[in-house]
């Protein structure tokens, strides 16, 4: 069973957690954390697929309806303005919380999935064309995978995929290999969705820029984890999602650099794109606008704005810096349990514990970790070729967010020791 | 282990996954078709044997959850000297009870070992599981190197 006395001393040596973070005073802003399932308190463990919303989130959409619904960049009455000033000032919020130059290359979104497959279309199209190349990682996620494939197909171009090594982490070198005159875009993420690797993006983005290659950077895992700073990254597009920062789910960014995004062609045509339109002709809108086709989501852009203040409050250098500890308090306690194996070891690694056990199916884990009132994902994580690359089927995968605490992850370890009693 | 867990992981069902019943590939079956749920990359190919019309012998091999490989372990052992009619007919008595709402009672005498499954529909994400094998049987009765899907 459990060590408990080792335990016991860990959780001493860890007592009071980050200097300045309030996990307590934390938890109780998400409401969903004091549910408890036949008795037994949610332990939420499946932040990497989508993370909860703090009540001031919730509430602002709610006021949203009860105070501002109008549609926006349209109406000159009163109502239209608030909603056009409300949403305008969520993207002001994302300039800042990104660093983005200006606001107009804030881009709103449905997702990262959105932003990628935006980049694909309309850069994708317009400059890479037969026999051009573009790059990837072993560690992508299918949304940094399939439009990049599409678009190869489409244009006779090829998908290079740069390996990763036993413990998930790239393979500079062989990146570097790939790089070449045929290229034309490099697309990797930030953080791994199933393995946890922080990626040195400002490396990448050196090597890329060298050839003159721009660099789209998949942070659906790394913007509501770690602080970014596109500017200091230096990268070319950067992408996220609303609904893993806390916020709506249906909405996302996509930052661009303003000549790369002006260069571009729109993706959706629609109102709200246009400058003005006859049967002849119509001319686009300037940035951001000509990528923002349709009545957007409105309620979903003032709600990532607001889990962005809270973000902003709560500070990303704290939050990141309580999320490693929580990181190797939980690889440690895995790793004392026999029969796991850890699946991502990088040494930059970010809270995406994968694991399998040599007792049970990812699956039976999730269902027995799932009686016990804690929620993880198993699966293949929408990653199935990081699953090939590791020889497995699927992984049991605890992914953790602020609000978790050690107390969650000893909870976690307790589960495994049943599942090994059910299975072995 | 709380009570819903072993109304899902019934003895039998966590011994047949420990143990499973004819699990190796067979040399020149007569049937064979693998079935794969890429949902969660379960896949599990089936071997048939025949003696004239009856089914001499099925085997199987592959890797999945214990619902989906003790599922397969136990109709293998309740295939043999069958007919392809009664092979049929047994599918359709697992569909129908494994389909149902968890609600409806269980014939026990009627069903046999199979109400062991009865557990999982409760779980209707984990459905597909338990009849991975089984869809995958049907298709190899008559099939050679078929491949199914749950999706």
């Amino acid at each position: 069973m459990i060590k408990t006395g080792e335990r016991e001393a860990k959780q001493t040596r860890h007592a009071g957690g980050s200097p300045g973070l309030d996990v307590a005073r934390i938890r109780e802003d998400f409401p969903i954390l004091q549910l408890r399932r036949d008795g037994k308190p949610l332990v939420y463990l499946d932040n990497a697929a989508t993370s909860q919303k703090p009540r001031q989130v919730i509430e602002a959409l709610r006021n949203y309806y009860e105070t501002q619904n109008a549609n926006v960049h349209r109406a000159v009455h009163h109502l239209s303005q608030i909603a056009t000033d409300a949403y305008e000032q969520a993207r002001l919020k994302v300039k800042h919380f990104i660093n983005s130059p200006l606001s107009c290359q804030v881009i709103f979104t449905r997702g990262a999935t959105e932003g990628i497959n935006l980049v694909a279309h309309s850069y994708g199209r317009q400059y890479v064309g037969p026999g051009d190349e573009v790059i990837v990682s072993a560690m992508e996620h299918h949304s940094n995978i399939v439009p990049w494939q599409m678009l190869c197909e489409e244009k006779g171009a090829a998908l290079r995929v740069a390996p990763i090594n036993d413990a998930g982490e790239l393979i500079f070198e062989e990146f570097e290999k790939l790089l070449c005159r045929h290229t034309r875009l490099v697309a990797i993420t930030h953080v791994s969705n199933a393995l946890g690797t922080i990626n040195p993006i400002r490396k990448i983005v050196e090597a890329a820029h060298r050839y003159c290659i721009p660099v789209l950077v998949d942070g659906a895992q790394s913007a509501p984890h770690l602080p970014i700073n596109v500017q200091e990254l230096d990268c070319d597009f950067f992408v996220c999602s609303g609904h893993k920062m806390f916020g709506p789910t249906g909405i996302g960014v996509l930052y661009g650099k303003a000549a790369l995004l002006e260069s571009m062609a729109p993706f959706l045509g629609g109102g709200d794109m246009i400058l003005s339109v006859t049967f002849e002709k119509t001319t686009y809108n300037t940035l951001p606008y000509k990528f923002e086709a349709g009545t957007p989501h409105i309620e979903g852009v003032i709600g990532l704005g607001v889990a962005i203040d809270y973000l902003a409050e709560v500070g990303m250098d704290k939050i990141a810096a309580y999320e490693h500890e929580l990181t190797e308090y939980g690889m440690q306690v895995l790793s004392d349990i026999g029969g796991v194996r850890m699946i991502g070891t990088s040494k930059e690694k970010a809270g995406v514990l994968s694991f399998t056990m040599d007792c049970a199916h990812p699956h039976d884990i999730g269902q027995v970790l799932d009686h016990e009132g804690i929620a993880i994902r198993a699966g293949h994580h929408c990653a199935q070729p990081v699953m090939q690359r590791f020889g497995v089927p699927a992984t049991a995968r605890a992914s953790l967010a602020f609000y978790n605490t050690k107390e969650e992850l000893d909870a976690l370890g307790t589960a495994l020791y049943r599942v090994k009693e059910v299975f072995e | 282990m709380s009570s819903n867990n072993r109304a899902l992981y019934e003895q039998v069902i966590l011994e047949h996954n420990k143990h499973p019943r004819n699990f190796r590939e067979m040399e020149a079956p007569d049937g064979q078709a693998e079935g794969y749920n890429p949902l969660c990359g379960d896949q599990f190919s089936i071997y048939i044997k025949y003696n004239g019309d009856i089914i001499e012998h099925v085997t199987f091999n592959g890797c999945g959850c214990a619902i989906s490989k003790s599922s397969a372990s136990v109709m293998t052992t309740l295939l043999k000297g069958k007919t392809r009619k009664d092979a049929e007919a047994l599918f359709v008595k697992f569909h129908n009870m494994i389909t149902s709402s968890p609600e409806t009672p269980l014939d026990e005498r009627d069903l046999g070992k199979l109400a062991v499954f009865g557990g999982v529909r409760e779980y209707p994400v984990r459905i597909k599981c338990a009849t991975l094998a089984w869809h995958t049987m049907l298709a190899a009765l008559d099939g050679k190197k078929v491949t199914v899907s749950t999706e």
